[in-house]
């Protein structure tokens, strides 16, 4: 039988039970529009993860205070604040540090600012002039902190533009933290915000008002922001904070460090290797719904089997071969997980399209989840219907015949 | 000594046919011996149990011997695979069933046109529409088995025998599911076709048969009974 006559053949006979077919393709549908649709969760949650650590810039280290040993105790992680000021001038020495460009302690707290038309709460970092430009950051209006505020302990505040438009403040304003008077003396420039944290909610203090007036802890800090001159040269500026702080904090096996560093390349890989793994479940869910749409097809191609047995063993006597009779059934089956298939590529980016207007939730739908989960779904389908195809095949065409 | 004629279509040398094996081995066919020759039109008679059944299959092709050789139109089809008969089936039988075999979603057309489907070539419409014409039943080409009586329904399945062009027309017990007027019909039909030159095996219990058939061959036990010539 020719290839055109067996798809006619096995069209008609599934329009022939509408609703069974309908419904067949359903299973498959909503596989295939949960695996595309999943997907493009994870990619979208991937990229917005990307693209914040990436906006940090790829040449930038952060030293945070590693693990205390104590009187035969180890603390956890960041337990102990064991970085200090002389840390952050010794790592901004361009003799011992050639490679380091910047260096910014950061001691951070949540704070409520208080303006004198509303209040505001927001986290409030302490650091210094170096700030920006490890944040890569920029003014829209007025100045970022200057030595000078750092050295005198100057009570100044700069806010990012969403704080600044909650309170309602303009460089020059007086707003206070914790009942302590702060000039506003700049505006940070905005750096979007997509995802999680608010990258234009915060607020910079100089480093020593912080300590002094609001995180406490003078003379230690959170942690050290450094960045390299280049992306290139990232590695050797790694090698120079490490030995210099290996030196200043007296220890002689590097394994035993009071403090580690990483760079935002290594925070980006951990970060998506978060989220794929996420994508990688959800996917895995979706696709066992898919595994259960393509069962669902199976149990239709025999149950479709079994109902037609006398027509199989009528078009065996009339001349039709085993071979003829698989590549019918398995027809049936390509057909019905191909139709769901598409159907379930349509839906899946209507997801796509209504999701993110309705639900805030971002999706990248990418063609290479499309194409997989369309061939997977043709596949299954295939594959769950030689079964039935084989029993079709075998039948013998007298038994067959009597099935009648 | 098996008469060996040039003419003969159907040549059945010592056909045996068990089913099952060892103390529940039933012999259906018991080294069974028959020549049809081209243009006979046979009529197999016997009770039920005599092997009736299994001769159409062996006939048929829908079955193949535990021993014996079967030629038909000089092949032997005695040891071929099932995709092998498949394909004589589908070249030398048309079969007429019992219970006529139609299939209920297509029109009598499409319902003669079916064998077609499982060969080359084209004009199907054509050769169903000729086929249909030969059983008189021009006029309902386009209507459902549903939509027919039980003596247009067999003779759609004649049609749909005949569309082939066969050697052989096999037809099983074809006037068992008829009343006597439609019996007549349809065994009308199938004495024209004989006397246009086609070969015809009836294979029925029915006494009514006989007198149309050339020739009727008795069964018994998977045996002969011997030759009454009509």
């Amino acid at each position: 039988m020719s290839l055109l006559h067996t798809i006619e053949t096995g069209l008609r006979s599934l329009l022939g039970h509408r609703l069974r077919s309908v419904l067949t393709t359903l299973g498959i549908l909503f596989g295939v529009a949960a695996v595309i649709s999943t997907v493009g969760i994870g990619q979208a949650s991937s990229d917005s993860v990307t693209a914040r650590i990436s906006s940090l810039g790829t040449n930038l280290l952060t030293v945070s205070p590693g693990s205390t040993f104590a009187g035969g105790v180890f603390g956890g992680g960041g337990s102990a604040n064991t970085l200090t000021m002389a840390d952050v001038t010794g790592l901004e020495d361009h003799q011992n540090a050639p490679d380091v460009e910047a260096v910014a302690p950061v001691s951070q707290g949540r704070e409520s600012l208080v303006s004198a038309s509303s209040n505001w709460s927001t986290t409030v970092s302490g650091s210094t002039p170096d700030w920006l430009i490890t944040n890569s950051r920029s003014m829209a209006g007025g100045t970022f902190i200057t030595p000078a505020d750092v050295s005198s302990q100057a009570q100044v505040i700069v806010l990012g533009p969403t704080t600044a438009s909650n309170l309602g403040a303009a460089v020059g304003d007086l707003i206070t933290v914790k009942q302590i008077p702060f000039q506003v003396i700049g505006i940070l420039a905005s750096a979007g915000s997509q995802g999680f944290g608010n990258q234009d909610d915060l607020a910079v203090v100089p480093i020593t008002t912080a300590q002094a007036e609001l995180v406490g802890g003078v003379g230690s800090v959170q942690r050290i922001q450094l960045s390299s001159t280049s992306q290139a040269t990232l590695g050797s500026a790694y090698l120079e904070a490490n030995q210099l702080l290996l030196q200043t904090h007296h220890i002689t096996n590097p394994s035993l460090a009071d403090y580690s560093i990483t760079s935002s390349t290594q925070v980006l890989s951990t970060a998506q290797a978060v989220t794929q793994t996420l994508t990688i479940l959800l996917a895995s869910v979706a696709a066992i719904s898919l595994l259960v749409g393509g069962i669902g097809v199976m149990n239709i191609m025999l149950v479709s089997v079994t109902e037609r047995t006398a027509e199989i063993g009528l078009r065996k006597a009339l001349g039709a071969t085993p071979g003829d009779l698989f590549r019918q059934f398995v027809i049936e089956a390509g057909v019905l997980t191909a139709a769901g298939g598409l159907l379930g590529v349509g839906t899946g980016l209507a997801a796509g399209y209504i999701v993110p207007r309705t639900a805030n939730i971002a999706v990248t739908i990418t063609p290479l989840p499309v194409v997989v989960a369309v061939a997977v779904a043709v596949a299954v389908g295939l594959v769950f219907g030689v079964y039935p195809a084989l029993r079709a095949a075998r039948l013998a065409p007298i038994e067959a015949l009597r099935a009648q | 000594m098996i008469n060996v004629e040039p003419d003969h279509l159907i040549r059945l040398q010592s056909i045996t046919k068990v089913y099952g094996s060892g103390d529940a081995a039933v012999v259906a066919l018991d080294s069974f011996s028959l020549n049809v020759a081209a243009g006979e039109l046979l009529a197999v008679m016997g009770p039920s149990g005599s092997g009736k059944s299994t001769l159409m299959n062996i006939l048929g092709c829908l079955d193949t011997p535990t021993s014996g050789r079967y030629w038909l139109g000089g092949e032997d089809v005695s040891r071929l695979s099932e995709t092998q008969l498949a394909h004589v089936r589908n070249r030398r039988i048309g079969f007429v069933f019992q219970q006529f075999q139609l299939l209920p979603k297509l029109s009598a057309w499409r319902n003669v046109e079916l064998p077609l489907l499982y060969r080359s070539g084209d004009h199907r419409r054509e050769l169903a529409m000729h086929a249909l014409d030969q059983v008189g039943l021009l006029n309902r080409v386009h209507h459902r088995p549903t939509q027919l009586s039980g003596g247009q329904q067999q003779r759609v399945a004649i049609a749909r025998a005949l569309v082939t062009n066969p050697d052989l027309i096999l037809a099983d017990e074809p006037t068992g599911n008829l009343d006597t007027a439609s019996s007549r019909d349809v065994l009308a039909v199938l004495r024209e076709l004989n006397q246009e030159g086609r070969t015809i095996i009836v294979i029925t219990h029915d006494p009514e048969v006989a007198p149309v058939a050339r020739r009727t061959v008795s069964l018994r036990d998977g045996r002969l009974v011997p030759e009454v010539a009509a």
